[in-house]
């Protein structure tokens, strides 16, 4: 079953075409990232797939359920650019959140942040206020609290877009290990094509006015890839010598050409 | 920081103290005019007693040479208690309402916009002039036997002036968390009750604690001031207008009754800074 199915969907905004005819399958456990220029749609497309927004038309399945059932079964968590932390709750209370939310008991909830926390890598931080925390901190807290609910689905908003270039690149090899990791499919939307190609198994071109699927790019292992070789089978130290590949450099003009293709 | 609060207010005082000192010192017993028209007031001791008469008199008898009357000083601590009941009485009523209304002009949008004009509109109203309808119609009910009282109209006009402030900072309040963080919550499938307890009334309380103690100071405000209209006896509302009255031949009382206004003021500030303190962990949410 794919974690994600697109079928002609339409969002208007009024005059605005923000999304026409969207077609998209992401298959359970893999990773695709929508790159694009602003106002081509991608954040759209993802909140549509959250059940932030109702499409105009089409049809949209994640887990093979209505995206409002999706939505309060806890099929997907999501993450945005901003962590999002509350102030008031420690960095343990903040990844319970979704838990407490749906009435988990107090032991359980502990139980689980702690896995949590210990996958992030801020065990020691359990009891620290998002403000003591740096940015790129916070933003695994925020990736800890949507894997909360063991979701198949991580939907993720630009979620490295405030942090700076170095813990960037950290934050993308914990992804892709926490993805592995967790078998969870990502939806993954960015601006940045070096970030879509290291992470995705496939990044999704789209281009404005109206927001549309131009192209679909294979992402670290592009064309000629080993078809045997899973390419979500990468361990974290891997992730370095894609970023030195040349398929990698080939993958990103694939992607650049397809985004100029789109524009003109 | 916080603990220099109480400080500060001392030397606040202290410094209040000197000023009037200075001024009775500094500007001559008959005021000062100019071209007969006086523009600096008489300072001699019947217009600005000492503050160490002042503080004196409230341990002298309430009316000199009567051996039985209690002390000035017991005479104000007793009103200014009452008072002081009457007024957390319409702090706790005027915040509830105020804390009620927000709620209900938050869930719908069409209450605010049908209510919130009115909420503004009811502060403009002198209270002058609605201290004698409520006490006219609370003459006239009667709630399952219990007669109405006449400081239960004081604690309603208070509580008038109180939920104001209230109202409007938790409405703020309220609507203060960012996009982005209701719409995690509604990613999580959280409904309004859980987004109302677990967001927006914790990211509410920095909009509210200031929002309370001006409601504090206001329901003082209008507890004494009701109860001058409304006649009501035993707070010192009463008091310092029947020790104005006879201000001329004892003006010292009258400002020990001023000052047990003051203290009074001070100690339902006090009041609201307890509750500053049990909240303390919601205060820097605002974001």
């Amino acid at each position: 079953m794919s974690a994600v199915s697109l079928h002609g969907v339409d969002k208007r905004f009024g005059e605005v075409h923000a999304l026409d005819g969207i077609e998209l399958t992401v298959d359970s456990g893999e990773f695709v990232s929508l790159i694009g220029p602003s106002g081509c749609g991608k954040s759209t497309l993802l909140r549509v797939v959250a059940d932030l927004e109702q499409p105009s038309a089409g049809t949209v399945a994640v887990g093979g359920k209505a995206p409002r059932q999706a939505r309060l079964d806890q099929e997907y968590g999501i993450a945005f650019q901003q962590a999002g932390l509350l102030e008031w709750r420690t960095v343990t209370e903040n990844v319970e959140l979704p838990l407490h939310v749906h009435g988990m008991s107090k032991a359980r909830r502990r139980a689980r942040a702690a896995e949590l926390l210990e996958l992030v890598g801020l065990t020691e931080f359990a009891g620290s206020r998002p403000s003591e925390l740096s940015g790129g901190m916070q933003q695994r807290v925020a990736i800890a609290r949507a894997l909360a609910p063991s979701p198949r689905l991580l939907l993720m908003d630009e979620p490295f877009g405030a942090l700076d270039e170095m813990t960037r690149e950290r934050m993308q090899a914990e992804l892709l290990r926490i993805a592995r990791e967790t078998g969870a499919a990502v939806l993954f939307v960015t601006h940045s094509i070096p970030e879509a190609v290291v992470l995705s198994d496939r990044v999704v071109v789209m281009s404005p006015r109206p927001g549309r699927i131009t192209d679909i790019v294979g992402g670290r292992r592009p064309g000629g890839g080993d078809p045997t070789d899973d390419p979500t089978d990468l361990a974290p130290d891997d992730i370095e010598d894609v970023r030195e590949s040349g398929t990698f450099f080939a993958a990103i003009t694939a992607v650049r050409e397809a985004l100029r293709k789109g524009h003109g | 920081m916080r603990s220099r609060t109480p400080l500060a207010a001392v030397a606040g005082f202290a410094l209040l103290v000197a000023l009037w000192e200075l001024v009775k010192l500094l500007v001559p017993a008959d005021g000062v005019s100019v071209g007969g028209t006086r523009v600096l007031p008489r300072t001699d001791d019947a217009a600005m007693p000492h503050v160490w008469t002042v503080l004196a008199r409230l341990g002298d008898p309430e009316v000199a040479g009567a051996a039985a009357a209690r002390p000035v000083g017991v005479a104000v601590a007793s009103g200014a208690l009452f008072t002081l009941g009457l007024a957390l009485g319409g702090l706790v009523l005027g915040g509830l309402l105020g804390v009620v209304l927000a709620l209900v002009m938050h869930r719908v949008g069409l209450v605010e916009r049908a209510v919130l004009p009115y909420v503004v509109a009811s502060q403009t109203v002198p209270l002058i002039a609605i201290a004698p309808l409520v006490a006219g119609w609370g003459g006239k009910i009667a709630i399952a036997g219990w007669a109405w009282q006449p400081w239960a109209s004081v604690m309603v006009i208070s509580s008038y002036l109180a939920f104001f402030p209230v109202a409007v900072g938790m409405l703020r309040g309220l609507t203060s968390p960012a996009r982005a963080d209701v719409e995690l919550f509604r990613a999580m499938a959280a409904g309004w009750w859980t987004t109302l307890v677990r967001l927006r009334l914790p990211a509410a309380v920095p909009h509210l604690l200031p929002a309370v103690r001006l409601a504090a100071a206001a329901a003082v405000v209008g507890a004494i001031v009701a109860e001058i209209s409304t006649g009501t006896t035993g707070g010192i509302g009463r008091l310092i207008i029947s020790y104005a009255q006879s201000a001329t031949g004892d003006p010292s009382r009258m400002y020990a009754a001023i000052l047990g206004a003051a203290v009074l003021g001070l100690v339902a500030a006090a009041a609201v800074g307890a509750l500053d303190v049990g909240l303390r962990r919601y205060r820097g949410s605002v974001r």
